[in-house]
C-alpha cells in the first residue's frame, strides 16, 4: 500500500488555490445604454490615444479601471469597442479552452482504458482514510461523507496557508513549495505512469534509458513551467501534470468518496471563489493589487503575446512595448515588468521575431487570454476518467460527461465575458457532469442497450 | 473482431462528419461552440426520453413480452418527438444568440447566419446521435467475438455503421429544413422534418431485414439533401444574381492620426430578403441612408470605427477593391439580421 508522506501535502495545494478562471484584466462591464452617437465621437479619440497606448494598452485599462482614473470619454469607447472585442475573443478563447481540457481528458480516458493499474484498488490515501468495504449503504455513505470532510478541511487549510504565505510575502517559501510539488509531479509520477504503460503493453526498457527519458522529460518541465519555455510546451507540461494528478486521485479514491469529494469540491470553489472573503477570492484581489500574475505553475494561461511594435511607427507606441521586451530578455520575475498577467507569458518565451502587426485590435486580441486553474482540469479529468472506469465498460457515459463538462465551461466563460472577474470555474461544469454521469449511467445506458440490441435507430 | 472491422465501420460511420466538420466548421470558434450545445440539447433530449420510458418500464411487468415491445416501439417514438421538440427550442436558443451577436457587433451584422446556424446544428445533433449509436459497438468490435453466431445478421456492424452514417446527414439535412421552416413559419417544412424522422426510426424496427431500413433511409437522405440544398442554393443563386454591392466608403476620418494606410474593404451588404420573403422586410433605404448612391459617404452608425475593424472582420471579406461590384458568397457572406435597433442617423 502506499500512503503518502506529509510532505507531499503540496500535492494537495494543487487542487486549492488552482481552482479559479479569470479572464486576464478585469474591465468594468460595459454599459451597453450609453449613446452611440456619444461613442462615436469618444471612439475617434479612443482610437487616437489606444493607437499611442500601445501594447500596453491591457494593462493600462486593468490598472486604469482599477483605480478608477480613467478618462470616462476613453472608458465608454473603450468598453463598447472591449464588449465586441470580448464577445470576439470569447468565442476564441473559449476554443482555446477548449482544447487543453478535451486533451487532458483524452489522456485520462486512454490511460483509463488501456492501463489497469490506474483501476486497481491498491489502498487509499491518508486523506480517505475511511474504508468503504463496509456491508451495509447506510455505513458506505457514512464513511464516503467523513472521507469528504477530512479532504476538503485539508484542502482549505492547505489554501489557507498559501494565502497567508502569499500575503506576507513569504515568496521563497511557496516557490520552494511549488517547486518540490512539481518535481514529484514530473519525476515520481512521471516515472510510475512510464512503467506502468510499459507493462500494459510489455515493452522493455532498461534503465540507464528510463532514467535518460525521465531526467529529460522531468528537467525541461521544471524549466517550462517555472522558468522560460515556449508556451506551447508550458501547456503541454502543464496538461501533463494535470492528467497525473488526475490518475492519482481515480486510482486512490474510493469510489463513493470521489463523487462526494467532486461534489464539496465544487460547493468550496463556489465559496472560496466569490465570498469575500474566500481565500481563492482574497489570492486573486492581492495578486491584481499587487500587480503579480498568479504562481505561474498553478494557472494554465491560453494567451498568444506579442510584444512587438505595431506597423504604424509610432514612437511612443514603441517605448512601452520595448519596456516589455526588455522585460523579457532581463527574463526577470513579474516584479518588475508592467506585469500584465499576458506579459508575464512573454517572459517565460523565448523571444520571437518581432512582427508587424496591423491593428491595435489585433494585438489585443491575441495578447488577451483566459487563464484556467489546474485545479479545473484535474477534477474534470477526474470525472471524466471515473465514468469512463466506472461506468460498467459504457463509453456514452464518458462522452456524455465530456460534453456536459465542455457544456459547463462555455457558460462559465460566458458568464466571465459578462462579469469580468474571477469566477469559478467547478461548480457548473461538475453539475452537469454529476447529473450526466448518474443518469446516463442509470437511465440512457438500459435504453440505448436495448435500442442496441435490437439495432433500432432513434 | 478484426482492426479492420473497427476501422472500416469507424470511417464509414463518422468519416463524411469527420470531413464536414474538418471543413467546415474547425476553422471558426462560435460554429465549434454552436456544433457542441447542439450535442448538448440533443443528449438532454435523450435524457428525458429515457427517463420517461426507464419509469414506463419499471412500472410494467418484465415478464410480458409483447408489452415490452410495445413500450420499446412507444420509446422509440417519444424520442424522436422529443428530439424534434428539443430542436425547436435550439432554433429559440440560436435567434437570441443572434440578437445577442448583432447588438455586441460593430457594424449590425451577426458573424453568423441562421442558416450557417442551422447547418452547424443539424452536424451536432448528428454527431451525437451517430455517437450514442455507434461508440459501444466499435468499442466491442476491437474485442474477441464472432458477430451473428447464434443465427443474428452478420453484417451488424456494417449495417450499422452505413445506418449511423445516414442519420447523421439527415440530421444536418433536417437541421437545415427545420431552422429555414422555423423562420418562414411555413409548419409543413416542420412537420415533414418530424414525419421523415418518424419514418428513418420506424423503418429501423425492419431490421434485420436491412432492405426494409436502409434503403428508405438513404432515399429519404438524398430527398432531404435536394430539398436542403435547393433551400440554400436558391439563396445563392438569388443572392449572387441579384445582389450588388453596396460601394460605400467610410467618413474620411479627421483623425490625423489614423491609420490611413489600411484599406478598408467594401463591407457588401446582400438583400436583406433572402430567406424572409414573406415577411416585409424594412428598407435598406431606412437603414442605411444615401445608400444607393456608391461612393457617397455612408454615416450609419459607428462607421468611424471601421478604420480600426478587427482583422476577423477585414478577412471576412476577401480582397474587393474599393467601390468595386462582387457578388456575395454563402459562407463568406455575413448576413445582416433586419437591424431594427439602428437609428437611422
Amino acid at each position: 500500500m502506499i500512503t503518502f508522506m506529509n510532505n507531499s501535502d503540496s500535492e494537495e495545494e494543487p487542487c486549492n488555490e488552482r481552482t479559479s478562471l479569470m479572464s486576464a484584466e478585469s474591465p468594468p462591464v460595459p454599459s451597453y445604454q450609453d449613446g452611440l452617437q456619444a461613442s462615436e465621437a469618444a471612439e475617434a479619440q479612443a482610437h487616437r490615444k489606444r493607437r499611442a497606448g500601445s501594447s500596453c494598452g491591457p494593462n493600462n485599462i486593468a490598472a486604469g479601471e482599477r483605480s478608477g482614473s480613467s478618462v470616462p470619454v476613453r472608458e465608454i469607447a473603450l468598453e463598447n469597442e472591449e464588449e465586441e472585442l470580448t464577445l470576439k475573443y470569447g468565442a476564441k478563447h473559449v476554443i482555446m479552452l477548449f482544447v487543453p481540457v478535451t486533451l487532458c481528458m483524452i489522456v485520462v480516458v486512454a490511460t483509463i482504458k488501456s492501463v489497469r493499474f490506474y483501476t486497481e484498488k491498491n489502498g487509499q490515501l491518508i486523506y480517505t482514510p475511511f474504508s468503504e468495504d463496509t456491508p451495509s449503504v447506510g455505513q458506505r455513505l457514512l464513511n464516503s461523507v467523513l472521507n469528504t470532510i477530512i479532504m476538503i478541511s485539508v484542502i482549505i487549510v492547505m489554501t489557507v496557508f498559501l494565502v497567508l504565505l502569499y500575503k506576507y510575502r513569504c515568496y521563497k517559501f511557496i516557490h520552494g513549495w511549488l517547486i518540490l510539488s512539481s518535481l514529484m509531479l514530473l519525476f515520481l509520477f512521471t516515472y510510475i505512469y512510464l512503467g506502468e504503460v510499459l507493462k500494459t503493453y510489455n515493452v522493455a526498457m532498461d534503465y540507464p534509458t528510463l532514467f535518460i527519458v525521465i531526467w529529460n522529460f522531468g528537467a525541461v518541465g521544471m524549466i517550462c513551467i517555472h522558468w522560460k519555455g515556449p508556451l506551447q510546451l508550458q501547456q503541454a507540461y502543464l496538461i501533463m501534470i494535470s492528467a497525473l494528478m488526475a490518475l492519482v486521485f481515480i486510482k486512490y479514491l474510493p469510489e463513493w468518496s470521489a463523487w462526494v469529494i467532486l461534489g464539496a469540491i465544487s460547493i468550496y470553489d463556489l465559496m472560496a471563489v466569490l465570498c469575500p472573503k474566500g481565500p481563492l477570492r482574497m489570492l486573486v484581489e492581492t495578486a491584481q493589487e499587487r500587480n503579480e500574475p498568479i504562481f505561474p505553475a498553478l494557472i494554465y494561461s491560453s494567451a498568444m503575446m506579442w510584444t512587438v511594435g505595431m506597423a504604424k511607427p509610432d514612437t511612443a507606441a514603441r517605448g512601452p512595448s520595448q519596456q516589455t521586451w526588455d522585460a523579457a530578455e532581463d527574463g526577470r520575475e513579474h516584479l518588475q515588468s508592467p506585469s500584465h498577467a499576458e506579459s508575464q507569458m512573454s517572459e517565460r518565451r523565448s523571444p520571437v521575431p518581432s512582427r508587424p502587426i496591423t491593428s491595435l485590435e489585433e494585438l489585443e486580441e491575441e495578447e488577451r487570454g483566459v487563464k484556467l486553474g489546474l485545479g479545473d482540469f484535474i477534477f474534470y479529468s477526474v470525472l471524466v476518467g471515473k465514468a469512463a472506469a466506472t461506468a460498467s465498460g459504457d463509453w456514452n457515459t464518458t462522452l456524455a460527461c465530456f460534453v456536459a463538462i465542455l457544456i459547463g465551461l462555455c457558460l462559465t466563460l460566458l458568464l466571465l465575458a459578462v462579469f469580468k472577474k474571477a469566477l469559478p470555474a467547478l461548480p457548473i461544469s461538475i453539475t452537469f457532469g454529476l447529473i450526466f454521469y448518474f443518469s446516463t449511467d442509470n437511465l440512457v445506458r438500459p435504453f440505448m442497450d436495448t435500442l442496441a440490441s435490437h439495432q433500432l435507430y432513434i | 473482431m478484426t482492426l479492420a472491422v473497427f476501422f472500416g465501420c469507424t470511417f464509414i460511420a463518422f468519416g463524411p462528419a469527420f470531413g464536414l466538420f474538418l471543413f467546415t466548421i474547425a476553422r471558426d470558434p462560435l460554429r465549434i461552440i454552436i456544433l457542441i450545445a447542439g450535442a448538448f440539447f440533443w443528449l438532454v433530449s435523450l435524457l428525458l426520453s429515457s427517463l420517461i420510458w426507464f419509469i414506463a418500464v419499471k412500472a410494467s411487468d418484465p415478464q410480458d413480452e409483447r408489452l415490452q415491445k410495445g413500450l420499446l416501439i412507444f420509446g422509440v417514438m417519444f424520442s424522436v418527438l422529443l428530439q424534434e421538440a428539443f430542436r425547436f427550442l435550439y432554433y429559440k436558443l440560436l435567434r437570441k444568440a443572434i440578437e445577442g451577436l448583432v447588438a455586441l457587433s460593430e457594424d449590425g451584422c451577426s458573424p453568423i447566419s441562421i442558416q450557417q446556424m442551422a447547418y452547424v446544428a443539424g452536424v451536432g445533433f448528428g454527431l451525437m446521435s451517430g455517437a450514442f449509436s455507434m461508440i459501444n459497438l466499435l468499442a466491442d468490435a476491437l474485442g474477441p467475438g464472432t458477430v451473428g453466431i447464434h443465427g443474428d445478421s452478420q453484417l451488424y456492424f456494417l449495417t450499422s455503421a452505413f445506418m449511423t452514417m445516414v442519420l447523421i446527414f439527415l440530421h444536418t439535412f433536417w437541421g437545415i429544413l427545420f431552422f429555414h421552416g422555423c423562420e418562414h413559419r411555413r409548419w409543413w417544412e416542420i412537420a415533414a422534418v418530424v414525419i421523415m424522422h418518424l419514418t428513418v426510426s420506424g423503418s429501423s424496427f425492419c431490421n434485420p431485414l436491412y432492405v426494409g431500413s436502409l434503403v428508405p433511409s438513404y432515399l429519404l437522405m438524398a430527398a432531404a439533401a435536394v430539398w436542403a440544398y435547393l433551400l440554400s442554393g436558391d439563396l445563392h443563386r438569388t443572392c449572387g444574381a441579384s445582389c450588388s454591392v453596396y460601394g460605400v466608403e467610410p467618413a474620411p476620418s479627421q483623425d490625423p492620426e489614423a491609420l490611413q494606410d489600411v484599406p478598408v474593404p467594401i463591407h457588401p451588404y446582400p438583400p436583406l430578403s433572402s430567406w424572409r420573403q414573406d415577411r416585409p422586410s424594412p428598407s435598406l433605404q431606412y437603414l442605411f441612408p444615401g445608400l444607393g448612391d456608391p461612393g457617397q459617404p455612408w454615416r450609419g452608425r459607428r462607421w468611424s470605427a471601421v478604420a480600426a475593424r478587427p482583422v476577423w472582420l477585414r478577412l471576412a471579406h476577401s480582397n474587393a477593391p474599393l467601390g468595386s461590384r462582387k457578388t456575395s458568397q454563402f459562407w463568406g457572406t455575413r448576413l445582416c439580421w433586419p437591424c431594427r435597433e439602428l437609428s437611422p442617423s
